[in-house]
């Protein structure tokens, strides 16, 4: 595709690029969301159907787009999903990021939420849907006005056509006809997949020539008139206050106009940001640190270990796993330890507010926004629909966004002043204040029979229940975190026996959270870890000890079998190299992931290359989905071999990427994606790459004679 | 008042000597691609070119440019190597998140400019100062591979 129709917002914020100054207008809402409500008024256009198209009379398409987008490629995937049924091509819509609205509410998070990796299998059918409806009153208003069979109709790139008359008429021409329609009732007829011609086949992405441009609008590059911009120190122990602040120095500074407080953080505020940092570096704080400034790595990982003795809640049992361990002819065991872990996004935390007496205005990339504004509402004292929070592209999410704590400090910083407050935190701040991916210690006991095979797991858990925060509603009534189910329950093996259990603890001074690959990537480097370590037992080759427990699982025997062929498994190694393999069913998705590494003078490890075999049910875009198997992985190498968060006295140690080593692009292997056709309903796919990687890398490392290596990271310490 | 020249355009601005280059593009001349993501140097977001060199302007005092030409992502228009590769880029659709990737392909730009025909390892050389957290790394690289056979 050559030309992207870029959307209002986003050539508004595109017409900045050589303009001088802090002018725009101000990007105000065209639309009130209105809660608990099926149809989103559009004043772009009088037929908006359902909350996910809106169609002017002007011709212009608009599709709303119910989940952000951070970089997974979902503005571009839901788009076809609408387009396909719709009947236009990709190039003559608009996309416009959905306000926060019931109407956006996804059955799989329960709330208007973007992660998971459910943002496909929420809308595979709903937004073809969506399209089919709009294209069915689209068909009836031609009918109608040409006083024809609908059924003798047919569509094509935006237009109604009726052959036999050889009338037309554009979309826009009928948008105000079939906005008087009523909607149908009942089940919908949606394409044959057969007859896909968009779903299926890979397209170019919407929101690229924007970003290669540098026009695309993060929330850190809205401007609003008379704006000021702010930089946070919070208490850098998490649950301190503030005890007191001298601000005499940062107010000398030229540009600062402003030293805000709230209960645990100072915001100073400036001209722009180099005034307000170098005012915040002028402060001095004295912080009340309270009872977490005795917390170190070491109390963290301590509670863990302690807890793998003495009391757990049941979480799984299938069979007798004890008694066919205490039976079994070979016993193995092993403890895993996961780090706290942050998300680093290359965006930092920021969030833009102006506050006034009837109405909030927030400009931020959320991938909570309903969370986000019910949040303002509240500190405010608005009603919710007073609160008007314009969402934008994100900088990386991987989970951070699924936070708002940021929000809500940017509006108490906010309702403080008159003007809007762009906040923006510095990367120290991002780093050492960010809600962590939970440390976690795993103890696994496995029983072999004389023939090598499986027949009993135990395992046991310990670590957070982020759900009991987040959503303490969906906590299990048992008490635990069905995240922790992932990968380590629902396997891609037939397993006869299991046990597993879940001592929940709290890690002390610290906020914890989601983080790219949730229970995935949590899970999937025990249990594959421990797979090997089975093999290895066995006097098995892992591939082969993997093929003999999914005789049942033929979706999972097949991406194994691809992954071994095209990494030409078996074949030999020169000495210091090694090959491991992951195999995993999460986000409803199937994958077979063989890293293949060189241990290198003084320890370190290089990865050669990554062959991957995926099954994700039906292929929406298929190149998005090697991108995200790419990049997945990439995120999920960085953390499995260097990222670990340590505290000393309460804070963080990790301030900036000098201390928090991401990979780079001498270090990136080659990766090599292969997918599976398949017509079963779509999986998941954003953060299944960076679910596959630690095992996948640790089973290589040990094949490549550098040591079983049962503590992430993996170039860390291991004892 | 210093005078800058960004974009072949001439700007008097009014700010600290010690004012990163970064924020007087961001935060007082409007121009809001070029990215924050360290403010140390570690990153690459930042990257723009200094007398068509690639420097992260996050850590260059803007007293320290002086009259020498500065070209930010906005700057590219019209520039046929640049245009390539924006072009590769969008041709293997390498963005994710596109935080990163205007400073990715200011490096870039600045590699084939100064070495048309770069090699593997000079490529990771050039741009293994640029962090991209979703890791399109392979297709920054194929990309850049793309344009150089263009040129």
């Amino acid at each position: 595709m050559d030309q992207v129709m870029l959307s209002r917002r986003q050539a508004l914020g595109g017409a900045l690029g050589g303009a001088g100054g802090l002018l725009l207008a101000a990007m105000l809402p065209r639309r009130a969301a209105r809660a608990a409500t099926r149809i989103v008024e559009d004043p772009a256009g009088p037929f908006a159907p359902n909350a996910f198209v809106s169609i002017a009379t002007d011709d212009t398409i608009t599709l709303i787009m119910p989940n952000v987008e951070m970089g997974q490629g979902i503005y571009t995937g839901e788009a076809m999903l609408i387009a396909e049924e719709l009947d236009v091509g990709l190039e003559q819509i608009q996309l416009e990021a959905a306000p926060p609205d019931a109407a956006y509410t996804t059955k799989q998070l329960g709330e208007q939420a973007t992660g998971g990796s459910t943002s496909t299998i929420a809308t595979w059918t709903s937004l073809r849907e969506a399209g089919a409806v709009a294209r069915t009153l689209l068909v009836q208003a031609a009918a109608a006005r040409w006083s024809v069979d609908p059924a003798t109709c047919r569509t094509e790139g935006g237009t109604v056509r009726h052959d036999a008359t050889g009338a037309s008429l554009t979309y826009g021409a009928l948008a105000a006809d079939a906005a008087a329609l009523p909607v149908p009732k009942g089940p919908i007829a949606l394409r044959d997949p057969s007859r896909f011609r968009l779903i299926g086949h890979s397209q170019h992405r919407l929101d690229a020539a924007a970003k290669v441009a540098g026009k695309a609008v993060f929330g850190i590059d809205i401007q609003v008139p008379g704006m000021r911009v702010g930089t946070v120190a919070a208490c850098p122990v998490m649950g301190g206050v503030l005890r007191h602040v001298d601000d005499r120095a940062a107010r000398q500074v030229p540009g600062v106009h402003d030293v805000l407080t709230i209960g645990n953080a100072v915001c100073v505020v400036g001209d722009h940001f180099w005034a307000a940092r170098k005012g915040l570096d002028a402060l001095v704080i004295t912080w009340d640190e309270g009872v977490n400034s005795a917390v170190d790595t070491q109390t963290i990982y301590g509670q863990l270990h302690d807890a793998l003795d003495g009391p757990a809640i049941v979480a799984h049992v299938k069979g007798d796993a004890k008694g066919a361990i205490g039976n079994a002819a070979t016993r193995v065991e092993a403890v895993y330890q996961q780090p706290l872990l942050a998300h680093a996004p290359m965006e930092p935390i920021n969030c833009t507010v102006l506050v006034a007496p009837d109405r909030c205005d927030i400009w931020v990339g959320s991938q909570v926004p309903a969370r986000a504004r019910d949040s303002a509402a509240e500190l405010t004292g608005l009603a919710k629909d007073q609160v008007h929070l314009h969402n934008q592209y994100i900088g990386g999410g991987f989970g951070r966004r699924l936070e708002h704590e940021y929000v809500t400090q940017a509006v108490q910083f906010a309702r403080q002043v008159k003007y809007p407050l762009k906040i923006v935190w510095t990367r120290e701040q991002d780093l050492t204040l960010d809600r962590y991916r939970p440390a976690y210690v795993d103890h696994l006991v496995g029983g072999l029979d004389r023939d090598g095979r499986l027949v009993g797991l135990s395992h046991r858990i310990v670590g957070p229940a982020v759900v009991a925060r987040w959503a303490p509603q969906a906590l299990l009534p048992n008490g635990v975190d069905d995240d922790l189910l992932a990968a380590t329950v629902e396997t891609p093996y037939d397993i006869p026996a299991m046990f597993l259990d879940y001592a929940r603890r709290e890690a002390p001074g610290v906020v914890t959270a989601w983080w790219r690959g949730v229970g995935g990537t949590r899970g999937v480097f025990v249990v594959e870890s421990f797979i090997d370590e089975l093999a290895a037992a066995a006097g098995a080759d892992p591939v082969a000890f993997r093929r003999r427990m999914t005789e049942g699982k033929p979706r999972a025997r097949a991406v194994l079998e691809l992954a071994a062929a095209k990494a030409d498994w078996g074949s030999p190694l020169p000495a210091g190299v090694g090959r491991g393999i992951a195999l995993q069913y999460v986000f409803g998705s199937y994958l077979a992931t063989i890293a293949e590494v060189e241990m290198t003078d003084m320890g370190g490890v290089r990865v050669r290359r990554v062959i991957v075999a995926v099954d994700c049910g039906h292929l929406v875009n298929p190149d998005q989905v090697v991108s995200q198997i790419e990049g997945g992985l990439i995120f999920g190498m960085s953390a499995a071999l260097f990222n670990e968060i340590t505290l000393l006295h309460g804070r963080v140690q990790q301030e900036n990427f000098n201390s928090y080593r991401i990979m780079r692009m001498n270090e990136a292997p080659a990766i090599e994606v292969h997918l599976v056709d398949s017509t079963e309903d779509p999986g998941g796919i954003g953060e299944t790459g960076t679910a596959a990687a630690a095992a996948a890398l640790a089973n290589a490392i040990a094949a490549a004679g550098g040591g079983r290596r049962r503590r992430l990271p993996l170039m860390g310490a291991q004892a | 008042m210093l005078t800058l020249q960004v974009n072949g355009a001439s700007h008097q601005v009014d700010v600290p000597d010690d004012m990163p280059l970064l924020w007087v593009l961001r935060d007082v001349l409007g121009m809001m691609g070029t990215k924050f993501g360290c403010g140390i140097g570690e990153c690459g977001a930042c990257t723009v070119h200094v007398d068509g060199k690639a420097v992260r302007s996050c850590s260059l005092p803007v007293s320290l440019v002086g009259p020498r030409p500065v070209t930010t992502i906005e700057g590219l228009e019209g520039d046929t190597l640049a245009g390539g590769v924006q072009q590769a880029w969008l041709d293997i659709d390498v963005v994710q998140c596109g935080y990163c990737q205007t400073g990715q392909i200011m490096a870039a730009v600045a590699l084939l400019k100064a070495n048309p025909h770069p090699t593997d390892d000079d490529i990771d050389q050039a741009m293994s100062g640029n962090i991209c957290r979703c890791g399109t790394y392979r297709r920054i690289r194929a990309a850049i591979r793309n344009a150089a056979g263009a040129v």
